[in-house]
């Protein structure tokens, strides 16, 4: 190819280019809107025509979710959802912040590096795996740490699994296998605040303390909002860790303990789809008004 | 995490979205009724068993390998674990998938697979009548419905006294034949050796050896889509104030004994087990490898001026046939022989055959064994005529509502009599969901 070639080449790229700025970039979203209509829209409006019909395709109102309603199952399950939203979201909240600013503070030593991929581990693992792993955890008679089981009065799998403490435990557990990649993400967040801003800091003579309250946790907020936004959706939808748990235990613990589980037992075991569909949009419409009122009091999308 | 099961969830309803769009899902009762066959052919046949019952599928296989099966295992709805179900009615919406033949450890899966049109009637020119009539009494009570036979029983799981012959022996006790007996023992073995164990109550299937047993109505299922629940009546008390009193004096376990605690802690110092038929070689000869010699099989206690002895029933399984076969004679075919061959039934299986040619060959291969201390025959072809009727086959499993109720609260230190009404109320509100009329 020769150099006058390749030079006409080159600037009909640029002028293509000047016509449609960002098509990489709509090339990329396409994609993924492909995959949000077939596995996120029409499964949405198809659970919607499903919550407002009866099994025999007539409109049904409002019926199946006086029906869901009225189920012995379905107020216990709001307030096993509702405590163990407010466990996960506060220690979410409090630990990830917690271990990213650490993490910050510790960067310049080799130990960040092994502490970031220790953190990410859990997450690799896929999903229901990671949960698999806590049944051995928690189970005294062959725990890896069953000294401190023991020691804190546990003998037996179902005194771990006690009613009183399952809350606890899911936050445990989805703590361990969802926080170290939002650890990670506020890790990359801090990294992005001006090194001048701290430095400014540090010469007026602001304390790490201070530094952390007054610089780096407000200068985090929207992306701590954005977690809570997207742990509050994962954490209405709580379903793996209670059906394993109530499978491991041979249904001692955890059976029909979310909105979840119930919508499944609806659909499957009552035969009943529509009244599983009415469940589940509740749990959309929870999750796009807590977002909603997340997103309106945050100022999420200000320009900064 | 979440994000799998939405995924599967998302993924059924866009398939079901994209198939059966006007595929009229609902379910009539007794649709089943007017049974028309799929269009037949000489295909394969899918079978699904599980792990235990994969031995016959393999046999059959081998014994006849012109025939093409496919054969699948699952959980078998162990611990009303509802796999089959779930699938069932996935299928159902895409219109196809069926297997031809399921074993399933659950002997209620009728309740709800006759209504969704997935169960084959047995009775009505499949199976010939003189092959139905081997079954023993009763066995096939929980697969009929409202005379027509959906699936048949595995095996029997009547409840016996299971017990160590060569301790009663060195200590000079006597097998009780009486629950006041058994109480009385019980209580003697707490100050004389402690440690050792007359049963244990920590099984999700507590309620059907000795509430069962007891005659608690606690589950009288009085018709397809009826339940009487009454957990105060003096079978139950009695039976709960019993169990408590054995609790208290550490004598009757409180955790399972299929867990690795009581393999590791109490499975070397079982004096008795009241339990199911399968106890024997299942659990003492299987799971606690108790030497030869040392196990033998009572009667079941019964209560002092209670003339008609009865026990209880743990289990045991059925084969149902999938209305939706295309190849019904090759099914048909292998169904009748997995319930019915001596070659699998009489030989191989490890619960007592339902069908009792079957049963006769098993039981003499069970006396020639030699591991039991004295021969279990007649223990058990008597038990298997008491198991008390007035215990049903619901929807839902009592064997789920008794683990997620009445476990936690003993867990907790609570006596079995506080958590009587809780139980009933439970037991009420699942079988109202599944669309009971319930009477209490």
């Amino acid at each position: 190819m020769s150099i006058s070639a390749r030079n006409r080449a080159g600037s009909e790229r640029t002028t293509r280019r000047a016509l449609w700025p960002g098509r990489a970039g709509h090339g990329f979203v396409a994609l993924y809107v492909v995959l949000l209509i077939a596995f996120g829209v029409v499964p949405t409006i198809y659970a919607i025509y499903f919550a407002f019909t009866t099994a025999g395709d007539t409109f049904a109102g409002f019926s199946n979710f006086t029906d869901a309603g009225g189920d012995f199952r379905f107020l216990p399950a709001v307030g096993h959802v509702a405590l163990y939203l407010v466990c996960w979201l506060v220690s979410l909240v409090v630990f990830v912040v917690g271990l990213a600013l650490l993490l910050h503070r510790l960067a310049s030593r080799g130990v960040s590096k092994t502490l970031r991929f220790l953190f990410y581990i859990p997450g690799a693992l896929a999903g229901a795996a990671s949960v698999m792993v806590w049944l051995f955890v928690l189970d005294p008679t062959v725990s890896p740490v069953a000294f401190l089981l023991k020691a804190l009065g546990f003998t037996t799998f179902d005194q771990v699994v006690a009613p009183g403490g399952l809350p606890i435990l899911f936050t445990l557990i989805a703590f361990w296998t969802g926080a170290g990649g939002w650890i990670l993400v506020m890790y990359g967040a801090l990294n992005n605040i001006s090194p001048d801003i701290l430095e400014a800091a540090r010469i007026d003579g602001a304390g790490p303390w201070q530094i952390a309250r007054r610089i780096q946790i407000p200068m985090l907020r929207k992306w701590i909002v954005y977690m809570c936004i997207l742990a509050f959706a994962g954490g209405t939808q709580l379903f793996v860790e209670p059906e394993l748990l109530s499978q491991a235990s041979n249904g001692v613990a955890g059976r029909d303990y979310s909105l979840n589980q119930l919508s499944y037992d609806f659909a499957f075991q009552n035969n009943n789809v529509n009244t599983a569909a009415a469940v589940s949009v509740e749990l959309l419409l929870l999750g796009l008004v807590a977002a909603a009122v997340f997103v309106a009091r945050s100022g999420f999308f200000d320009a900064d | 995490m979440r994000r799998i099961a939405l995924a599967a969830a998302v993924t059924a309803l866009t398939l079901g979205a994209l198939t059966a769009c006007g595929g009229g899902t609902a379910t009539t009762a007794g649709g089943s009724a007017s049974f028309s066959p799929a269009a037949q052919g000489d295909g394969p046949i899918t079978v699904w068993v599980d792990a235990t019952r994969l031995a016959a599928a393999k046999l059959y296989q081998q014994q006849n390998p012109q025939v093409k099966m496919k054969i699948v295992t699952y959980d078998g709805d162990a611990n009303g674990s509802n796999y089959l179900q779930t699938k069932v009615s996935l299928f159902n919406r895409t219109g196809n998938g069926w297997p031809d033949v399921v074993f399933s450890s659950q002997n209620n899966e009728t309740t709800w697979a006759v209504q969704s049109g997935f169960t084959a009637p047995l009775n009505k020119g499949l199976i010939p009548q003189s092959t139905l009539d081997g079954w023993a009494t009763g066995a096939n009570a929980p697969c009929t419905v409202d005379g027509t036979l959906y699936c048949l029983r595995n095996d029997l799981s009547q409840t016996v006294l299971w017990y160590n012959a060569t301790l009663m022996k060195q200590w000079g006790y006597q097998v009780p034949t009486t629950w006041e007996q058994y109480q009385a023992l019980g209580l003697k073995v707490a100050t004389e050796h402690p440690g050792y164990l007359v049963g244990s109550a920590g099984d999700t299937f507590t309620p059907e050896i000795y509430l069962w047993a007891s005659k608690c109505g606690a589950n009288q299922v009085t018709g397809p889509k009826a339940v009487t629940v009454n957990t105060s009546g003096p079978g139950c008390t009695k039976m709960a104030t019993l169990l408590d009193s054995l609790v208290k004096a550490k004598t009757m376990a409180t955790s399972s004994v299929f867990s690795t605690d009581f393999n590791k802690n109490d499975a070397r110092k079982v004096l008795m087990l009241p339990g199911p038929s399968w106890f024997g070689g299942a659990l003492f000869q299987g799971g606690f490898k108790t030497p030869k010699g040392q196990i033998a099989a009572a009667p079941m206690p019964q209560w002092t001026g209670d003339n008609t002895p009865s026990v209880g029933n743990v289990g045991g399984g059925t084969w149902l046939l999938s209305a939706h076969s295309k190849n019904l004679k090759a099914a048909t075919a292998f169904l009748t022989w997995a319930t019915t061959s001596d070659d699998y039934q009489g030989k191989l299986a490890p619960g007592y055959p339902a069908y009792a040619a079957a049963a006769k060959t098993w039981l003499a291969a069970q006396s020639s064994s030699g591991y039991y201390a004295s021969d279990v025959s007649p223990t058990l072809q008597a038990a298997a005529n008491q198991v008390w009727p007035g215990w049903g086959y619901g929807q839902f499993s009592q064997e789920a509502i008794w683990a997620q109720t009445v476990t936690p609260g003993m867990t907790a230190g609570k006596s079995i009599t506080s958590l009587l009404p809780a139980w009933q109320t439970q037991i009420a509100n699942y079988a109202q969901s599944d669309g009971y009329k319930v009477s209490q």
